[in-house]
């Protein structure tokens, strides 16, 4: 019997990397098909290789654990892909499937090795993904119904910075930096969410940006969203406001000069920070040589890639490995979780998955004629690019670790909630986008019409269209 | 569209980060003598074999009847520093291959076999390139000065022995534990042979003739200095060992006899900042390219340093510094031509039934001199032996070649003389190259000397 198990495992472990593998490539190779019935079928390949990945990796895991609870979550886990997929396909089916499966696969992902970590986190997890999902079902009805949403400038930026303004005042201190807001019992992380308004706000400072006083006002209203995000020591949320504003700056006014400007106060501003905060010191010099202080500072990021390095590229399997001997590593290290057990090759087409998606947001920025709506996808797009690069940069050392979390992966309910959201605000622009299109195309349809009703042959006019 | 470019480029850069982690830093990170992370595999794997190409057992681990490991070694401390242990943390190389011990390739059959009866799988074995023979000899040969001893086969890179004193017993180390960390006049758990660093002496003089060749390509021939016992310059004065005079010598001759004059006098024309691209080319200043655990020499000669500096640097004394190892090196690189072979200590990692998962193929660090300039610095390395101060090693049915250092020290006020000697055998052809020095032992040729003499004798009358 253990012989069979044990052969089980193995061989699971390769098929989940061959599928994870499979899926990668397809969601580039979708991009070159152009008929609606050849893209129809790499979707739906791409939703099999989720689901058996899926299920393989519960099995493995029920196997190790002997745990029957993993049984009745996978099944969970299982009709809620299921679900989302179809009600995403039958309500809107004019969103962007390709984005719809990304983001379940980066969920699935994220379920996997959270359910491997903890299976309380995971329950946790799993519920507020549910009210996430509900809530990105109805966001595209807002954004499709409610033009106001593109004339609250000033809402939203009274809201942002009152938000961030109260996490500075209010908030919890955790690990030295100002996160999280308790409300009752739950605890959640203002930032997260201030960031979507925060891209509204900026789309709607710099649409009208006829003169160059409204780029100052719009400059220094985002200066202080960063400040305030700097005082509270978040850093990561500081960085990925400021790179956002400079490329939705950059690509609304497309002077490359500003932009200039912009990274030069950047790089002025790190190297003040440098000298000025013991704590930018710190995380400068344990990315330097995490190993000086290893038993401190240092110890998270060593810990993170003596995990890379036990996975090497295949990986030591589900439950082989000892990821959990990274600090936070739900929250923060999760990239080198997976490293670990699913394999260095899995991580990397992790990343490119998440590059297929911010490929997909900027495709969809770029389809837009309304500059609002440009710019928010734009920003959403930059914004989520920039987050993917600070963690995953940040626990492989490629650069100092700042503590965000990978989108839709780690563990944490604000985190997976604003992603949804963003994601679903994206949609509805793209879906928006083919509204348009559809109005178009009637538009010119009724054109044609009317140019060929005249002298149509009897029996060969509206009902003729059918042959068209 | 430039910011998708921008971006796009981003995640490429983390993919390419991540295949370079994979590829060139997973090995350095799963040796690290922090990670913890093979003791979980402990749980599941007994430690590998360590034997040596001919089967002899250095390190095995025994298990007895109610299912205990102990570690043990059976050539107790010979072979202490450069094995290692692998409790109270790690050394040696129980550390740098901690991964390989750790890991099985045993068979998919015999892996069900032993996790169906609940056994423990058996680690992989490290063949080292150790030779048990030269490692006796050179230990007994050292006796009982501190110092090292390291052979190197110079046409491969391969370690064939490495001894450093003072020494300790791995297999009991847990109990002299406290009393070996507590003792810093030994330090006997410091391998001095990849560790130590020391004044080369006149073993230097090796790498000052080279910069003098350099810098007088057609004109070394014509060399000549007068030796009347020393030179001064300013405030100054370099005397030859032992108030000798030597008179007048070629370049060749004043090697043989390791005239500190003549080389003060061609420290004081050498441009510093030459000299020091010339040792920094030979290792100096950075690590050396190995995975053992080991100390980076030092050599701070620049433009502005003054005559003193210029004329104790030439000979090997002044603020330079460096590892035994690392003089075995630079003398291998002599030996084969130039090419310094880049050193290595596991020849093969086996599974337990010996089939072979991993083989280590020789490999090339670089050319650090021209083939030309290795065979004159063999020529007077050889001259040495013929009538210099390794003459001691003339006497013998092999050839040989070498050079002496006497290297003067001085700590917390005691001065005294560390015995040197770097250089191999079979001139024409080179079999090993062997670098010994001996703390405290006064000149190359009293200590250093014989006990090279006696690992070259081991290697070839047996």
């Amino acid at each position: 019997m253990n012989q069979l198990i044990n052969l089980a495992m193995q061989a699971a472990k390769y098929l989940i990397l061959i599928l994870m593998v499979l899926y990668t490539i397809q969601s580039y190779t979708v991009f070159r098909r152009t008929g609606a019935r050849a893209k129809e079928y790499v979707f739906l390949r791409q939703n099999i290789s989720m689901f058996f990945m899926h299920f393989i990796a519960f099995m493995m895991m029920f196997l190790k654990t002997m745990d029957l609870q993993l049984l009745a979550f996978y099944g969970a886990q299982a009709i809620y892909l299921g679900f989302t997929l179809v009600l995403f396909r039958n309500l809107y089916p004019k969103a962007s499937r390709l984005l719809i499966n990304n983001m379940c696969m980066l969920l699935t992902i994220g379920m996997i090795m959270i359910t491997r970590l903890s299976y309380d986190w995971s329950i946790k997890q799993f519920k507020i993904i549910i009210a996430g999902t509900v809530l990105s079902l109805i966001i595209p009805i807002i954004i499709r119904k409610l033009m106001v949403i593109t004339k609250m400038t000033w809402a939203y930026t009274f809201v942002g910075i009152g938000l961030l303004g109260l996490v500075l005042v209010a908030a919890r201190v955790t690990n030295g930096a100002k996160l999280s807001l308790d409300i009752g019992s739950f605890s959640f992380q203002p930032s997260e969410f201030v960031k979507i308004i925060f891209v509204f706000a900026v789309a709607g400072l710099l649409t009208e940006a006829k003169n160059f006083k409204r780029i100052i006002l719009a400059t220094g209203l985002a200066a202080v969203h960063v400040l305030i995000l700097v005082i509270s020591k978040d850093l990561g949320s500081a960085l990925i406001f400021f790179i956002t504003y400079l490329v939705m700056l950059f690509v609304s006014t497309r002077n490359p000069f500003l932009v200039l400007i912009g990274l030069l106060a950047g790089a002025v501003a790190a190297v003040a920070a440098f000298f000025l905060f013991s704590h930018v010191r710190v995380r400068v010099n344990i990315w330097r040589d995490p190993f000086s202080d290893y038993a401190n500072t240092g110890y998270q990021i060593c810990q993170s890639l003596f995990s890379i390095a036990a996975g090497g590229w295949l990986g030591t399997g589900l439950y082989q490995g000892s990821p959990t001997a990274i600090p936070y590593v739900a929250q923060d290290c999760m990239f080198s979780a997976i490293a670990e057990e699913l394999g260095g090759i899995f991580a990397i087409c992790l990343i490119l998955v998440c590059m297929s998606c911010f490929i997909m947001f900027i495709n969809i920025a770029m389809k837009l004629t309304n500059r609002f709506y440009r710019l928010v996808a734009l920003g959403l797009g930059t914004a989520y690019a920039v987050q993917v690069f600070l963690t995953i940069g940040g626990v492989t050392k490629l650069i100092p670790l700042t503590g965000v979390t990978l989108p839709l992966v780690s563990y944490g309910g604000s985190s997976v909630l604003s992603t949804l959201a963003m994601f679903a605000i994206v949609q509805g622009l793209y879906m928006l986008r083919r509204d348009e299109e559809d109005k178009d195309e009637e538009e010119r349809f009724k054109e044609y019409q009317q140019n060929q009703g005249q002298g149509n042959p009897a029996g060969y006019g509206a009902a003729g269209n059918q042959y068209r | 569209m430039i910011v998708t470019y921008v971006f796009a480029f981003l995640f490429l850069l983390l993919v390419g980060w991540m295949i370079y982690l994979n590829t060139v830093k997973r090995d350095e990170l799963n040796a690290n003598v922090n990670n913890t992370k093979q003791d979980n595999v402990a749980d599941n794997v007994i430690r590998g074999l360590i034997v040596t190409e001919d089967g002899t057992q250095l390190a095995v681990t025994n298990v007895d009847s109610e299912g205990n490991e102990t570690r043990y070694y059976p050539y107790e401390n010979i072979f202490a520093h450069v094995i290692g242990y692998a409790t109270n943390g790690k050394g040696g190389l129980e550390a740098s291959a901690n991964h390989d011990l750790l890991t099985s390739h045993s068979s998919l059959l015999n892996q069900l076999k032993n996790s169906e009866s609940g056994e423990k799988l058996q680690g992989d074995t490290l063949v080292v390139t150790l030779d048990p023979a030269l490692q006796q000899a050179a230990y007994y040969a050292l006796g009982s000065y501190r110092g090292a001893v390291v052979v190197i086969e110079p046409d491969s890179g391969k370690i064939l022995a490495m001894v450093s004193k003072p020494d300790f017993n791995p297999n009991t180390i847990a109990q002299d534990w406290d009393s070996m960390v507590t003792d810093e006049t030994n330090s006997a758990l410091l391998n001095r042979a990849t560790q130590g660093l020391y004044p080369p002496g006149s073993t230097f003089k090796i790498l000052t003739t080279l910069a003098y060749l350099r810098e007088n390509p057609d004109t070394w021939q014509s060399f000549s200095f007068d030796c009347n016992g020393s030179l001064s310059q300013e405030d100054v004065t370099i005397t030859c060992y032992n108030g000798n005079v030597h008179g007048t010598e070629d370049l060749k001759t004043a090697f043989a006899h390791s005239c500190n004059t003549a080389f003060a006098h061609i420290g004081l024309e050498l441009p510093g900042n030459d000299f020091k691209k010339l040792a920094e080319k030979f290792l100096f200043n950075t690590s050396l390219p190995t995975g053992m655990q080991h100390s980076e020499s030092i050599f701070q000669l620049n433009k502005d340093s003054s005559y003193g500096e210029q004329m104790t640097t030439a000979i090997g004394q002044g603020d330079t510094l460096v590892t035994p190892l690392h003089m075995a090196l630079i003398t291998s690189a002599v030996a084969n031509g130039g090419i310094l072979m880049k050193p290595y200590y596991i020849q093969r990692v086996e599974t337990c039934d010996g089939d072979t998962v991993s083989e280590s193929k020789p490999s090339s660090y670089g050319e650090l001199m021209s083939a030309d300039e290795a065979e004159i610095i063999s020529g007077f390395m050889r001259e040495t032996v013929n009538s210099g101060t390794a003459a001691e090693l003339g006497y013998s049915s092999y050839s040989a070649a070498g050079k002496t250092g006497s290297a003067e020290y001085e700590t917390n006020g005691v001065t005294g003389t560390h015995s040197w000697f770097v250089g191999f055998s079979n001139v024409e052809d080179p079999d090993i190259v062997v670098a010994v020095i001996a703390e405290d032992g006064g000149t190359g040729s009293q200590t250093a000397v014989p006990i090279a003499k006696a690992v070259f004798d081991a290697y070839y009358y047996g």
